[in-house]
C-alpha cells in the first residue's frame, strides 16, 4: 500500500494502524523532507511499540528514555514537530488530551 | 490472618479499601500503606488560588477517611518483592501480602526539568497540583497587577488534563473581576497540536479561547525554565517571556517504582486496560493516577476502576478468571468561568459527546456545554467526595460508559472519531 490508496485523517494522520509498513513509512518521511536513517527508525519503532503497549501515543520524554536518544536529538532527527511527525510516519494517533 | 495490601491512601487507594473491608470477611487484613498524615481533595486545588476555595475545607485528618476495620501503616513503601509477595518500608517492618493494590498515584516533578526550581520557584513560579504550590499561587494572584500570565503543559500525562485550561479560564474571570484583564496577556503553552485536541471538542468550543482572548502556542516542549530572563525555552529553542509562570510540571509515578519491572519508563505500572490487574506480576493490581492506562488520570476513574477492581479482587480471592469490565469510564466537570461548567462523559473508544447527563434526554446536567447547574454540582462535589466516594458509599452513576442520550452524530459531523 502507498500513500496514494491508504486512507488519512483530516489531518494526515493514519487511519487504520494496520495499513503500516515501512514502505509508507518512507513515504511520510519523504513528504516532510526526512530521510529515515538507524537513528530514525530506532525511535519510530519504540513509539511504535509503546503505543502498541499503552494504547496511547507516548510523549518524548518516555520515546527518549526508551530508545535512549535525547530529546534534542530526537528534534535533529524530527525537526519540524517531532511529537507530530514521529506519529504520522510511524503510523500511530496524534498525541492527544480528553478533550 | 490473610492481607490485601493498598499502597497510598489518595483517592483510589481509600475507595477501594473500604470497597473491600465492607465484602470481605474479618479472616482479610485490609492494610493500606501511606506516609502523609492528611488527605487532600485535589480538585479544590484548581480554586484555592483564586481565593475561591479554603485548605480547611480540602484537607482532612487521613485517619478520619480510613476509619475502623481498615489497618494503616503509616510509612513510606520502599521496594516491592512481588516473588516474595513482599513490601519493604523505609522505617517499619516489612509486609507481607496475599494481594497488592498500587494505588500510589503521580509525583509532581518540577526537579526534571533545567531550572525550573532555581530563584524563580514560589516567587514568579508556581505549579498549582500541589497544596503548596497553590496556595503560593494564590499569594502571587493577588499581588499581580498585570502583564504576561503564562500557563505551561511541559509533557503529558498529567493528572486531571482539563484542569490547565480550566485554570486559564477561572484567571481570565479573576482577571476581569479585579479590573486587570486588559494589561494581561493570557498565554497556554502545550506540547500538543492545541488546547483542543479532538476535532468535535475543537469545533464545538474553541469559541472559548477566542471569547476569553487567551493565546495559544502549541507544540512547545518546555526544555528549560529561564528565572533570570524570565522565559520559558522549548527544545526547539522557542521562547515564551513571562512574569508569572503557571506550570504543570512533568509526572512519573511513586519515586519507588522508578526502576521496578512493573512500571513504564516515567514509573506508571503496566496495567491490563481492562482487568485492573498489573501486566508483569501475579496478584498484584492497580488502580488510580498509578497505572499507565490511556483512560484519565481522574478521580472519577479512580472511583469507576474501585466499583470494577473490587469485583476482580473477590474473583483472584475465589482463583476465577478476571473479567476485562473496565472501558476507561471518565466523567469530569470543566469549569469555564464566571459561574460555568460544562460536564464530559467518555471512555477509551468514545470521545466527550454532546447530550444528557445522567438521566437520557432529561440531564438534569447537558454534556459538553456550558451552563450554571454544572458549575454548582462542580462545587457541591466537594461534599460528595467526602461523604460517598471516598467511603465508597453507592453513587447513582454507572462505572461504565452508556451512549444513552448522546448524539453520536455530532463526533461524525465534526470529522473525527
Amino acid at each position: 500500500m502507498s500513500l496514494d490508496n491508504v486512507q488519512t485523517d483530516a489531518e494526515g494522520y493514519l487511519s487504520n494502524r494496520d495499513d503500516w509498513s515501512e514502505e509508507l513509512a518512507q513515504e511520510f518521511a519523504e513528504q516532510f523532507s526526512v530521510t529515515l536513517s538507524d537513528e530514525h527508525w530506532k525511535v519510530l519503532n519504540v513509539a511504535r511499540a509503546i503505543e502498541s503497549e499503552s494504547g496511547s501515543s507516548p510523549g518524548l520524554r518516555k520515546i527518549s528514555k526508551r530508545s535512549e536518544t535525547p530529546i534534542k536529538a530526537i528534534y535533529k532527527l524530527f525537526p519540524d514537530g517531532p511529537a507530530k511527525l514521529i506519529a504520522k510516519i510511524a503510523g500511530i494517533p496524534k498525541p492527544k488530551s480528553c478533550l | 490472618m490473610k492481607t490485601i495490601l493498598i499502597l497510598g491512601a489518595g483517592t483510589a487507594g481509600t475507595a477501594i479499601a473500604h470497597k473491600l473491608r465492607r465484602r470481605l470477611s474479618t479472616e482479610w487484613d485490609v492494610a493500606v500503606v501511606d506516609p502523609s498524615s492528611t488527605h487532600l481533595y485535589q480538585p479544590g486545588l484548581l480554586f484555592l488560588p483564586f481565593g475561591d476555595e479554603t485548605e480547611e475545607r480540602i484537607v482532612r485528618e487521613r485517619g478520619s477517611t480510613l476509619g475502623k476495620g481498615i489497618t494503616w501503616h503509616k510509612d513510606a513503601v520502599k521496594t516491592i518483592d512481588t516473588e516474595r509477595r513482599r513490601v519493604e518500608l523505609a522505617e517499619g517492618e516489612p509486609l507481607s501480602y496475599d494481594f497488592l493494590i498500587i494505588a500510589s498515584g503521580t509525583e509532581v516533578r518540577p526537579d526534571m526539568i533545567d531550572g525550573m526550581l532555581g530563584d524563580g520557584w514560589q516567587e514568579s513560579v508556581f505549579d498549582f497540583y500541589t497544596l503548596e504550590g497553590s496556595k503560593g499561587l494564590q499569594k502571587a494572584l493577588a499581588k499581580f497587577e498585570g502583564g504576561r500570565l503564562v500557563l505551561n503543559i511541559v509533557e503529558m500525562p498529567i493528572k486531571c488534563p482539563v484542569a490547565p485550561l480550566e485554570f486559564a479560564f477561572l484567571a481570565d474571570a479573576y482577571l476581569t473581576k479585579r479590573g486587570i484583564r486588559d494589561k494581561t496577556e493570557l498565554v497556554y503553552a502545550t506540547p500538543l497540536d492545541g488546547a483542543f485536541t479532538k476535532p468535535l471538542a475543537s469545533k464545538t468550543l474553541g469559541y472559548l479561547l477566542k471569547e476569553k482572548g487567551i493565546q495559544v502556542e502549541t507544540e512547545f516542549m518546555t526544555g528549560e525554565v529561564d528565572s533570570e530572563k524570565n522565559v520559558i525555552r522549548s527544545y526547539d529553542e522557542r521562547e515564551v517571556p513571562y512574569d508569572l509562570l503557571v506550570t504543570i510540571p512533568p509526572h512519573t509515578g511513586a519515586r519507588f517504582l522508578e526502576d521496578s519491572d512493573l512500571a513504564d519508563e516515567l514509573g506508571f505500572i503496566q496495567t491490563d486496560h481492562h482487568t485492573l490487574a498489573a501486566k508483569n506480576a501475579e496478584r498484584v493490581f492497580c488502580i488510580g493516577d498509578a497505572t499507565d492506562l490511556p483512560s484519565s488520570k481522574a478521580g472519577s476513574v479512580a472511583h469507576f476502576q474501585a466499583d470494577l477492581m473490587t469485583e476482580n479482587v473477590l474473583r483472584a480471592i475465589d482463583d476465577k478468571e478476571l473479567e476485562p469490565t473496565f472501558d476507561g469510564h471518565s466523567n469530569c466537570f470543566v469549569e469555564t468561568g464566571h459561574g460555568k461548567a460544562m460536564l464530559i462523559d467518555f471512555n477509551y473508544e468514545t470521545q466527550p459527546l454532546p447530550g444528557q447527563f445522567p438521566i437520557p434526554g432529561i440531564g438534569p446536567l447537558p454534556l459538553l456545554k456550558e451552563c450554571r447547574r454544572n458549575h454548582w454540582a462542580k462545587r457541591l462535589f466537594r461534599l460528595v467526595y467526602w461523604y460517598a466516594l471516598l467511603p465508597a458509599r453507592p453513587i447513582p452513576i454507572s462505572p461504565t460508559m452508556s451512549l444513552a442520550g448522546k448524539q453520536l452524530s455530532a463526533a461524525a459531523e465534526a470529522g473525527g472519531e
